[in-house]
C-alpha cells in the first residue's frame, strides 16, 4: 500500500465510522426515546401506548393510597389542566410527598391510568425535573 | 480580608497566565528559543503557586465557616464534619471551577518543570497554548462566576451541603475526575503546540504519553468510583445509570483510551500522526463538553439556562473559541504533517487503528445521546434518553472492540498473517464458545447479550494473558504489564456487570418485626428497627439478620436518615461483600400495620465491576512507572554522553 492511499484509506474508515455511529443512533432514537408527557398533553387525546414514557408533575395532595401488601401505592398525578392516576410497587424515593414535583417512567394502560416502574423525585430544594420546569415556565411566559 | 486575598491572587494568577502566554509565544518564535526557556518555565510555576494559593484561601474560608463569603453561606453550614467543610469549597459551582482551573496551572507547571524530552521551541508553544486555556477559564471566574463574592449582611449560619454529597467517597470524586479531565489539557497543548512548529513525530509523542496516561488513570479511577458511590447512595442497586452527569465521564475516557492507543502507534512504530493529533484535540473538547454540562446548569433545565445564561454562554463561548480554534488549526496544518510509517491490513497498527475506530463510534453513539434531548428540548420537544438506547447502540459495537481487545496485542507490529492469529487465538475462542454454551443453558436461554458478554470477557481474558505466555517474565518490560493487566481488568469488569445482569435477585415486601424474606441463598430476618443519632443527622436503623443455610448468620443494618439542614430524608442501604457477590439491603417507610417495606438484592460477582476498574487503572499505574523509569535512564545515558 502507498503512504497516500492509506492515510486516504484512514481518513474515509474516520468518515464511515461517524456517519456509522451518527445512523445507528438515529435508527435507535426513533424507538427509544422516551417522551415526556403532563396530565394535560393527553387528555382527550390518544394514549401513547406500548412503549416507555416519563410522566411529569405534582403529586396531587390526599390522592396517596398505600396498598396492603404495603409496598404498592396509587396517587394521582397533576398539571393543573389534568389529572392523571399512577400505580408504582416498589420503595418511593426520600423526596416523594404530596404537593410535590414527581417524575414517573413507565407505561399508560389503555384505561388512562399510566403504571410506573420507576419514580424519580426532586433531588434538592433547588431541583425541579427539567420537563416540568419547562412546563411551569411555561404557563408563567403566557402570562407575561 | 481573606476572602479579598485569595480574589488577588486569582488576578495575579491570571497576570502570570498572560506573561505565559506571550512569552512562550516570543519563545516559539525566536531564533534561539533556549534563552528564554528558563523565565518561562518560572512564570508557569509562579502562575500555579497563585492559582494553588487561591484555592487554599477557599478551603481555609469554607474550614473556618466563614458566613460573609456568599460561598459559604449557600453551601455550607458551621456544624458540618470537618472533612465535608473542606469538600464543601468544590461541592458547588464556583469552587469546583476554582479547582478546575488550579489543577490546570499546576499541571502547566508539570509541564514546564519536569518535560526534558521536547525541542525547545515545541515546549514554550506547549506553554502559551496551556496558558491561553487557563486565561480562559479565569476570566469565567473574574467575570461569571466569582468564588469570592461577599455577602452582606452575613447570616448567622449556612444552608448546609446536600446530604447525598456528604459521602466520603463522593468528596474526592470531582478532585479525580478533573485530574482526568485537566491531564488532557496538556496532550491538547502539546497537540496544539506540535501543530504550529511543524513538529510531529515519535519525541513529541513519548513527551506526550506519560500525561495522557496519567489523565486516564484518574479518569478510570473516577468513573469506577462514581460509580460505586451511585451504587450505594441512591439505593436503587443499579451501577450505571446512563444519565448525562455519568456520560459527561465517560466520552473523555473513551477519547482517552483512543489516544492512548495511537499514541503508542505514535510512539512506537511512528504511525498514525494526524490521527493523534485529531484525538488529543477530540478528547480535551470532550472533557470541555462534559465540564459544560455539569457546569452550566443545562441538564438541569434548558429553562433555566435561558434564564440566567451568562456562565452557560460563556462556558459555551470558551468551549466555542478552543475547540474552533483548534480543529482549525488541524485544519490548515494536517496537510503539512508528513506521512508516518505504513502497515499491512494484519498488523498490530491495524488492530489499533480498530480500536480507535470503534471507540470513536461508541463515543460519538454516547454523544448523540447525551446532546439529543437538550437539543430537542431547546427546539421545545421534551424527551429523554435512557438505557434502552444505549444498550441497544453501544453495547454490541463494545462486543466487537472487546474481540479486537483479545486480537491485537496477539499481532505483530508492521505486518503479521491471518493464520498465525487465528492459531494463536484458538484456545480463547474455544473457552468463549464453550462458556457461552454453558451459560446459555444455565440461564434457561434467555438474554443472549448479557450471556455473550460473559462469554466474551472469558476469552478476554484468556487472550489478555497470552501475550506473557513464553516471555522471560523477569525481564518483560513493565508496560506490558500494564497492557496484560489493564486488559485482563476490562474481562473483569465485564464479567461482573454481565453476572449482576443475568443472575441478580430482588425482593420487595412490607415485613413485620420477626419475619424473615428469603433472596437468592438467603434467609432475611428483620430483627427490630431502631432510632439512631449520627454527628448531624438522626435516623431510624433496621436490624437485619442475614444467613445462608446453615452458615454464621450476620447482620445489615440499613437506615433512613434524616438532616436537618437543609431538611432532608436519605436513605442508606446497607451492603454486605461476600466472595461470590452482595447482599444489598434498603429500608423503605414503615406503615400504620407495624409493617417496614424491605429492599433486598442478592448480586452474585456484582464486586467484580469495580475491582476491573481498579486493575485498568493499575494497569495504566504500571505503564505510566514504566515509561517513567525508561525516560530517567534515557535522559541519563544522554548525560553521561555529553560528558
Amino acid at each position: 500500500m502507498k503512504a497516500k492511499h492509506q492515510r486516504l484509506t484512514l481518513a474515509l474508515l474516520a468518515v464511515a465510522a461517524i456517519v456509522g455511529a451518527a445512523l445507528l443512533a438515529l435508527s435507535a432514537l426513533k424507538d427509544q426515546a422516551a417522551f415526556f408527557y403532563a396530565p394535560g398533553d393527553v387528555a382527550g387525546k390518544p394514549l401513547p401506548l406500548g412503549k416507555a414514557v416519563r410522566l411529569g408533575g405534582m403529586v396531587q395532595t390526599g390522592s396517596v393510597v398505600r396498598a396492603r401488601d404495603g409496598v404498592s401505592i396509587g396517587f394521582r398525578v397533576t398539571d393543573g389542566k389534568a389529572v392523571v392516576p399512577v400505580r408504582f410497587r416498589g420503595v418511593t424515593p426520600d423526596l416523594f410527598r404530596e404537593g410535590s414535583g414527581v417524575v414517573a417512567e413507565g407505561q399508560f394502560q389503555p384505561d388512562g391510568s399510566f403504571t410506573a416502574d420507576n419514580l424519580l423525585a426532586k433531588h434538592d430544594e433547588r431541583y425541579m425535573p427539567p420537563q416540568m420546569a419547562g412546563k411551569m415556565h411555561k404557563s408563567e411566559s403566557l402570562e407575561q | 480580608m481573606i476572602a479579598e486575598a485569595g480574589l488577588a491572587a486569582l488576578w495575579l494568577a491570571t497576570a502570570f497566565a498572560i506573561a505565559q502566554l506571550l512569552l512562550g509565544a516570543a519563545a516559539a518564535r525566536a531564533a534561539d528559543p533556549v534563552v528564554l526557556l528558563p523565565g518561562l518555565r518560572k512564570i508557569a510555576l509562579v502562575q500555579a503557586v497563585f492559582a494553588l494559593a487561591a484555592f487554599l484561601v477557599l478551603i481555609w474560608l469554607f474550614v473556618t465557616s466563614d458566613m460573609s463569603v456568599l460561598l459559604v453561606a449557600e453551601n455550607s453550614h458551621s456544624q458540618k464534619p470537618m472533612l465535608y467543610k473542606i469538600a464543601g469549597a468544590w461541592g458547588n459551582h464556583e469552587g469546583s471551577m476554582l479547582l478546575w482551573v488550579t489543577v490546570l496551572a499546576l499541571a502547566g507547571a508539570g509541564v514546564a518543570l519536569f518535560e526534558r524530552r521536547l525541542v525547545a521551541g515545541t515546549l514554550s508553544a506547549t506553554l502559551a497554548a496551556q496558558a491561553t486555556i487557563a486565561i480562559g477559564f479565569y476570566a469565567f471566574l473574574a467575570f461569571a462566576s466569582n468564588p469570592f463574592a461577599r455577602l452582606n449582611p452575613a447570616p448567622a449560619d449556612g444552608q448546609g451541603l446536600n446530604p447525598l454529597l456528604q459521602d466520603p467517597g463522593l468528596a474526592f470524586h470531582p478532585p479525580t475526575l478533573y485530574l482526568g479531565y485537566v491531564g488532557l489539557s496538556v496532550a491538547f497543548s502539546f497537540a496544539v503546540a506540535a501543530l504550529l512548529m511543524r513538529d510531529v513525530g515519535p519525541a513529541f509523542a513519548k513527551a506526550m504519553r506519560p500525561w495522557v496516561l496519567g489523565a486516564w488513570i484518574f479518569l478510570t479511577i473516577g468513573i469506577t468510583a462514581g460509580s460505586y458511590w451511585a451504587y450505594y447512595e441512591l439505593g436503587w442497586g443499579g451501577w450505571w445509570f446512563w444519565d448525562p452527569v455519568e456520560n459527561a465521564s465517560l466520552m473523555p475516557w473513551l477519547a482517552a483510551t483512543a489516544l492512548l492507543h495511537s499514541v503508542n502507534v505514535l510512539a512506537t512504530r511512528d504511525g498514525l500522526r494526524a490521527w493523534t493529533l485529531m484525538l488529543a484535540v477530540v478528547a480535551f473538547s470532550m472533557s470541555m463538553v462534559g465540564t459544560f454540562l455539569v457546569r452550566s446548569g443545562i441538564l438541569v433545565s434548558v429553562h433555566a439556562f435561558a434564564v440566567d445564561p451568562t456562565r452557560g454562554s460563556f462556558l459555551l463561548a470558551l468551549l466555542g473559541l478552543y475547540i474552533g480554534g483548534a480543529l482549525a488549526l488541524f485544519g490548515a496544518r494536517v496537510g503539512t504533517v508528513t506521512q508516518g510509517a505504513t502497515f499491512q491490513l494484519i498488523s498490530r497498527e491495524a488492530a489499533l487503528v480498530l480500536n480507535n475506530l470503534l471507540l470513536s463510534v461508541i463515543l460519538g453513539v454516547v454523544l448523540i445521546g447525551t446532546l439529543y434531548p437538550l437539543v430537542a428540548q431547546a427546539m421545545g420537544v421534551q424527551l429523554s434518553i435512557g438505557a434502552p438506547f444505549f444498550e441497544k447502540t453501544a453495547v454490541p459495537i463494545a462486543l466487537f472492540l472487546v474481540a479486537g481487545t483479545a486480537a491485537g496485542p496477539l499481532l505483530r507490529w508492521r505486518k503479521d498473517t491471518a493464520q498465525a492469529l487465528l492459531s494463536r487465538l484458538t484456545i480463547p475462542v474455544a473457552i468463549t464458545g464453550i462458556a457461552f454454551a454453558l451459560f446459555f443453558a444455565m440461564t434457561g436461554f434467555g438474554s443472549p447479550i448479557a450471556v455473550l458478554v460473559l462469554a466474551f470477557a472469558f476469552g478476554l481474558a484468556a487472550a489478555s494473558i497470552a501475550p506473557l505466555w513464553k516471555r522471560k517474565l523477569r525481564r518483560t518490560p513493565l508496560p506490558i504489564y500494564g497492557m496484560v493487566v489493564a486488559h485482563l481488568g476490562i474481562a473483569v469488569s465485564l464479567a461482573g456487570m454481565a453476572a449482576d445482569t443475568l443472575f441478580k435477585q430482588e425482593r420487595l415486601a412490607a415485613v413485620a418485626i420477626g419475619d424473615n424474606l428469603a433472596v437468592g441463598p438467603f434467609k432475611v430476618t428483620l430483627v427490630e428497627v431502631r432510632p439512631t443519632l449520627g454527628p448531624n443527622w438522626s435516623a431510624m436503623e433496621a436490624r437485619l439478620q442475614v444467613q445462608r443455610g446453615t452458615a454464621e448468620p450476620f447482620e445489615l443494618l440499613p437506615q433512613q436518615r434524616f438532616f436537618a439542614n437543609p431538611p432532608t430524608n436519605t436513605s442508606e442501604a446497607a451492603i454486605a461483600t461476600l466472595w461470590d457477590g452482595q447482599v444489598y439491603s434498603v429500608l423503605g417507610a414503615g406503615d400504620a400495620a407495624g409493617r417496614w417495606q424491605l429492599r433486598l438484592w442478592w448480586k452474585p460477582f456484582v464486586t467484580l465491576i469495580w475491582a476491573g476498574g481498579g486493575l485498568i487503572a493499575l494497569g495504566g499505574l504500571l505503564s505510566l512507572v514504566g515509561r517513567i523509569v525508561r525516560a530517567r535512564r534515557d535522559a541519563r545515558t544522554l548525560e553521561e554522553e555529553w560528558v
